[in-house]
């Protein structure tokens, strides 16, 4: 581990814990209940809504000034309550956090940017949320117009800019906030490539003025660009504190052994709810009860899910990501038109692939549906499996991922000259 | 803990000597939300929120700023029929005319209730942002008042209108009219910040409000007047932090006795209502991210 240097931390994170309730927040008519049984029975215990649940479990680790940090962890490893509460969105619930300077927290692009409103609107509206003064906004603002790149458009209403220019004002209005301290989630993962390496080299800059960056990922090439120390999460607790390097190796490894929570009981997840995804599989569709999946491989996709009623303009959505992110494919069930514009309030969908022409190696699985526009679930990194390497070529060669992601078929030949 | 670096390897401080600011995050702050420099510190956020309700208000509307009027204005015609017509109401309010004096009304009546809704929703309506930033959330429903406190101001023509219309001479009283709207926002407040943070906690309260304000609005003084209240239940009457204010408002526009009583009795309601919500929503900030 590296020599740490004797200056007195930016950030001194204690013992920090954090526990959520599982379940629904109790409705007013329980809490009524509840209120009208305690003066029945004079006193007692309010009624406990479900199980606790420990995001983070005494978590403590220093950040010196100047450093850039990287929190690494599959998902539900407790990085984002971590950053929820180090922006203080979110009170721990037990130990402390220490932080000296000014915290400026991006824990998504474009916070509170209003479609309706102009370009130029958004800049002061999110530089403000953001908790820029508007006289900062006002220095900055023909910078973050230059670099978000948005020149002409700027007194159009934001939700007719394309995706990406959207994604760039709201990066370039943070890119230009001022704190000791910043704290970035994932913001990273969006935008086009060019503007990524533009978003990075930002970043270096911030680190380079000796602003402290704490930075979290699933894009292990960013964290190692950009942090020298890390901390890798699991299951609540950091595991394992220090350089970058070894973080990344423990995670990539640990990828694969981890016994991952069932999709049913997963807490982690976004849309509106009105279906839960409560089982995902993946097979070999060749083979089913063969435990591999090997290059070349056609696969079985046996999505479970439960809904209150029947899935009207269902849309189910797959994507398979390598461990750095990267996405590798998409199966979706409205690009290929194959399913129904109804279906029953549970069941299974299942999709069988043509041959998995991939490398070997770790693929992680995000699942989704959606009714109509609406995103009704969507949990990331819902499953992973591994593809052995198997002789596509009939050679007994072949590339690994450090060569190419995919196997193509080909076919060679000569001509003469 | 020490807000100075001491160590003598420290960075040099940044930024002309700009102090250190020192945060520490414990379990439960107490008070913090109600921290009255940190909100000051965060006022642009307040007024830049407040901006943005406007100008969408006015981009969303075809009609734009003309609701502002058209709301009291219709409610008066309407309630002038059935009330003052059908019902005779428009005989026994002591001369004066039943349209001023029903305008006169709901004119801080809608001020009261239009807030009070924007409040109460500010925290739900703004939960994206709330669980990705941290900021005093007392300023939501603070700057959710803004749109209909300018409303106000554009319905506060149509009276001038009106009492010119009829012939409603203005007097001295008219002093008094920033301390009764001083009065009125002191209800908004109370009521609004109380609300807000219960329907962050139990979202039936966002069925409750409308329904609670229509009930709110026939146990106010606004199509009857005060007296007509019999004494028996005037203490009731008293309770409502609106009826003593909207009585002396509408005293003030026709130039008749005010019941200063009323309103002080009114005002400290409305005062009262404002601590209890202020302790209340500082109670449960905390937990607001967590149940958005």
């Amino acid at each position: 581990m590296t020599e740490q240097p004797m200056t007195k931390p930016v950030i001194q994170v204690e013992n920090l814990s954090k526990r959520y309730r599982l379940g629904q927040a109790a409705t007013l008519r329980q809490r009524l209940a509840e209120i009208a049984g305690r003066m029945r029975r004079g006193g007692g215990e309010r009624a406990e809504n479900g199980d606790a649940f420990w995001a983070l479990r005494d978590v403590a680790f220093d950040v010196q000034p100047g450093e850039v940090l990287g929190l690494i962890g599959r998902n539900g490893a407790g990085k984002s309550t971590l950053l929820k509460i180090l922006s203080r969105i979110t009170d721990p619930t037990h130990g402390q956090v220490t932080l000296c300077g000014r915290v400026g927290s991006l824990l998504e692009v474009g916070t509170g940017f209003h479609p309706e409103l102009t370009g130029r609107e958004n800049i002061f509206l999110n530089g403000a949320i953001l908790g820029m003064k508007r006289a900062e906004i006002k220095r900055h603002f023909d910078e973050i117009v230059d670099f978000a790149e948005v020149g002409r458009v700027l007194d159009t209403p934001v939700e007719r800019y394309s995706s990406g220019l959207y994604v760039r004002l709201a990066f370039a209005v943070a890119a230009h906030l001022e704190p000791e301290i910043l704290l970035i989630d994932e913001v990273l993962a969006v935008g086009d490539a060019a503007f990524q390496r533009k978003c990075l080299g930002k970043m270096g800059d911030v680190a380079k003025q000796g602003r402290t960056v704490v930075f979290v990922s699933h894009n292990m090439a960013a964290v190692s660009t950009l942090c020298d120390r890390s901390v890798l999460l699991e299951g609540g607790r950091a595991t394992f504190i220090g350089d970058t390097e070894q973080a990344v190796q423990r995670y990539l490894q640990r990828g694969n052994e981890q016994a991952p929570v069932a999709l049913r009981d997963r807490q982690d997840r976004a849309g509106s709810g009105d279906v839960r995804l409560t089982g995902i599989s993946i097979q070999n569709a060749e083979n089913p009860e063969n435990q591999f999946i090997q290059s070349g491989d056609p696969l079985r996709v046996t999505i479970r899910y439960e809904s209150d009623k029947k899935l009207s303009r269902p849309r189910f959505l797959v994507g398979i990501y390598d461990p750095m992110n990267q996405p590798l494919f998409r199966l979706d069930t409205q690009v290929t038109a194959q399913l129904p514009e109804s279906l029953p309030a549970q069941g299974e969908v299942v999709c069988e692939t043509g041959p998995l022409l991939a490398t070997a190696g770790v693929c992680y699985v995000n699942v989704a549906v959606q009714l109509g526009e609406e995103m009704a679930d969507h949990v990331s990194q819902a499953t992973s499996f591994g593809i052995e390497p198997a002789d596509v070529y009939k050679t007994g060669r072949g590339f690994d991922r450090r060569d190419s992601l995919f196997l193509l078929p080909q076919r060679w030949r000569h001509n003469a000259a | 803990m020490s807000s100075t670096i001491s160590n003598p390897l420290a960075l040099p401080p940044r930024d002309n000597a700009r102090p250190v600011d020192v945060v520490v995050i414990k379990p439960q702050r107490g008070m913090g939300a109600l921290d009255p420099i940190e909100l000051w510190r965060r006022r642009d956020l307040a007024w830049v929120l407040a901006m943005r309700d406007l100008r969408v208000r006015y981009k969303q509307t075809f009609l734009g700023i003309a609701w502002a009027v058209i709301q009291p204005l219709a409610t008066m015609v309407v309630l002038h029929i059935f009330f003052g017509r059908v019902l005779g109401m428009a005989d026994k309010v002591g001369g004066v005319p039943y349209p001023v004096f029903l305008y006169a009304g709901l004119l801080p009546w809608t001020l009261f209730a239009n807030a009070v809704t924007a409040s109460s929703n500010s925290l739900v309506g703004n939960a994206h942002i709330m669980s990705k930033v941290y900021f005093p959330r007392l300023l939501l429903p603070l700057s959710a008042t803004l749109v209909p406190v300018i409303d106000y101001a554009l319905a506060f023509g149509v009276l001038i209108g009106l009492m010119a219309w009829f012939g409603v001479p203005v007097t001295t009283g008219v002093v008094l009219i920033p301390l009764l709207i001083l009065s009125t926002m002191l209800a908004v407040l109370g009521v609004g910040v109380l609300l807000a943070s219960l329907t962050v906690c139990y979202r039936d309260f966002r069925y409750v409000v409308p329904f609670m304000l229509q009930l709110w609005f026939f146990m106010t003084p606004v199509i009857y007047d005060l007296e007509f209240v019999p004494q028996r239940y005037r203490w009731l009457m008293d309770l409502n932090p609106m009826a003593g204010t909207i009585d002396a408002f509408r005293g003030v526009i026709l130039s008749q006795p005010i019941n200063y009583a009323s309103w002080a009795v009114s005002t400290t309601v409305a005062a009262l209502t404002l601590v209890v919500g202020l302790v209340w929503f500082a109670k449960l900030e905390r937990r607001f991210a967590d149940v958005v």
